[in-house]
């Protein structure tokens, strides 16, 4: 307990504000790339409003693989914090970056047993919650089907 | 107009992400696997479908469309197949953000060499 008080004395404040605009602005602008690929794939290719965020993603994600490979995905999510790490792009870096970092150990070994190391919670706590959300709503469509 | 309601709704939900690192002082895991526990609930009360409607790729590009697209797959299938639907219809919808993770991956990993 008093370790931890005094671990809060002496922690840098963290300029919130800042961080946040920052965010604010490097997740909009990530976000605004996305549309203008969701425009390009709905205009050009037969996908719809609805359909069009699978292919989207994938772009997204392959773009990320090579800031990553070249290394400037660091730089950019060392300014902006949440900005990079909640857009789609960061799920892809934390994959990609376990893959590449991982890469001496072998393939099966090092990428393999590595590649979800940081966004397996992500796929875990998605998948289990999504399971109960909709296990739960599947029942209430039988009861509200049956009465 | 869509660019702009794309910029401000996915921007907001960084800032989101950015108050639960910042305040909250979670780590970067228990942050992103919240976001997408909030979309996959908010998918359940039937509130996402608007704002990708409203806001495109503001809403389909953050980790928080990961939970939505999950539940999306499980109910479709749900409804076609009833209850084991659930769990088989998973990732039916969204298939593509995890395979383009693990197809790019491997293919950095192939071709790039870890820095520093």
């Amino acid at each position: 307990m008093k370790y931890k008080d005094y671990e809060k004395t002496i922690e840098p404040k963290r300029p919130l504000l800042k961080n946040c605009i920052k965010a604010f602005l490097v997740g909009g602008f990530i976000c605004v790339i996305g549309q203008a690929i969701s425009t390009f794939y709905m205009y050009f290719f037969s996908f719809t409003e609805q359909t069009v965020g699978n292919p989207t993603v994938a772009t997204l994600i392959f773009i990320t693989m090579l800031l990553t490979g070249f290394g400037y995905y660091d730089r950019i999510a060392q300014f902006a914090g949440a900005g990079t790490a909640v857009p789609v792009t960061g799920f892809g870096n934390a994959v990609i970056s376990a893959a590449i970092e991982h890469r001496t150990e072998g393939f099966v070994q090092g990428v393999g047993g590595n590649m979800f190391k940081l966004a397996g919670s992500v796929i875990l706590f998605g998948v289990f919650s999504a399971f109960i959300v909709a296990l739960i709503k599947t029942i209430f469509s039988y009861i509200g089907g049956a009465s | 107009m869509v660019f702009l309601w794309a910029f401000i709704v996915g921007g907001l939900i960084c800032v989101i992400g950015q108050l639960l690192l910042d305040v909250a002082k979670l780590t970067p895991g228990h942050t992103l696997s919240m976001l997408v526990v909030a979309g996959a609930i908010l998918d359940g009360f039937g509130l996402y479908e608007p704002l990708i409607d409203f806001a495109g790729a503001g809403a389909t590009v953050p980790i928080t469309s990961f939970g939505n697209s999950l539940v999306h797959g499980a109910l479709a299938e749900a409804e076609k197949h009833g209850i084991i639907g659930v769990v088989t219809g998973m990732f039916e919808v969204t298939s593509s953000g995890i395979s383009a993770a693990i197809i790019f991956g491997m293919i950095g990993a192939i071709f790039f060499k870890a820095k520093g």
